[in-house]
């Protein structure tokens, strides 16, 4: 399930809804975001999320999609807020639940670097030298590259498996 | 009529958050690219935000290339690269 929200969430909360009455599953992971004092170079005072509100979700949905197409996952839980948050508020929460903790662990970090490249989410800071529009990262951009090399890993194997059967 | 949104920063550079075009008005055959050309000739003070190479297009709330093509009645979203998370 996806939530993009003004209010604050309930981290015991969601881990419950994802753990209750799931007994196939064995692992849980959860991950949030929290809104830092200090980034870019800049004391931040505040946080303003903007997002593209007919495109979030569907973004979204598309990411978890493409994670269930990569791992056998049980159940999938993000929240995104918007609009005005201060120090230390959580921003996003991505709960992924499966049978091992590999297939959870993987998942979730997928389903953030994902997020943070494709969702179209915008950070404004409000810093004690006004408000400044966050940059991207080519951090975030590289961290998509350990995904992508495994995608070009399956699709060599699956080639050659072709060829296997061709020949 | 083609509905163009801006996000972000970008919104806040051009002073403009949505515009409709008339379809009619853009190049043929369309797409994302000759769209930003388009609002480059038709806006001339936007043209330096507009030709910054990190701008990201969608159509209709999907992340498309610029060579994708546009037809009548499609929603087209400009912004910067994304910073949410």
């Amino acid at each position: 399930m996806i939530s993009v929200q003004f209010q604050d969430f309930d981290f015991g909360h969601e881990y419950q809804q994802l753990a209750a009455n799931n007994s196939k599953d064995g692992a849980v992971v959860c991950f949030v975001g929290l809104v830092r004092d200090y980034n870019q170079a800049h004391s931040v005072t505040g946080l303003h999320l903007e997002h593209y509100p007919g495109m979030t979700h569907k973004a979204l949905e598309d990411i978890v999609a493409e994670a269930k197409t990569r791992w056998s996952l049980g159940r999938v839980r993000i929240i995104h807020r918007v609009g005005d948050l201060g120090i230390s508020d959580q921003i996003v929460f991505v709960g992924v639940t499966s049978r091992h903790r590999e297939a959870a662990f993987a998942a979730n970090q997928f389903i953030m670097d994902y997020l943070k490249n494709f969702a179209p989410f915008w950070k404004k800071e409000l810093t004690v030298d006004g408000p400044r529009w966050v940059e991207a990262q080519t951090k975030d951009h590289a961290a998509l590259s350990r995904w992508q090399s495994a995608e070009v890993a399956i699709n060599q194997a699956k080639k050659s498996s072709n060829n296997e059967i061709v020949t | 009529m083609i509905r163009v949104l801006f996000f972000g920063q970008l919104k806040e550079q051009l002073e403009c958050a949505a515009l409709d075009l008339d379809a009619q008005s853009i190049a043929t055959p369309s797409t994302l690219g000759t769209l930003l050309n388009y609002l480059q000739h038709a806006y001339p003070q936007w043209r330096d935000q507009l030709q910054d190479k990190s701008i990201l297009g969608a159509i209709n709330q999907t992340l498309v290339s610029s060579e994708h093509r546009l037809i009548d009645g499609d929603e087209v979203a400009f912004f910067p690269p994304v910073t949410g998370g």
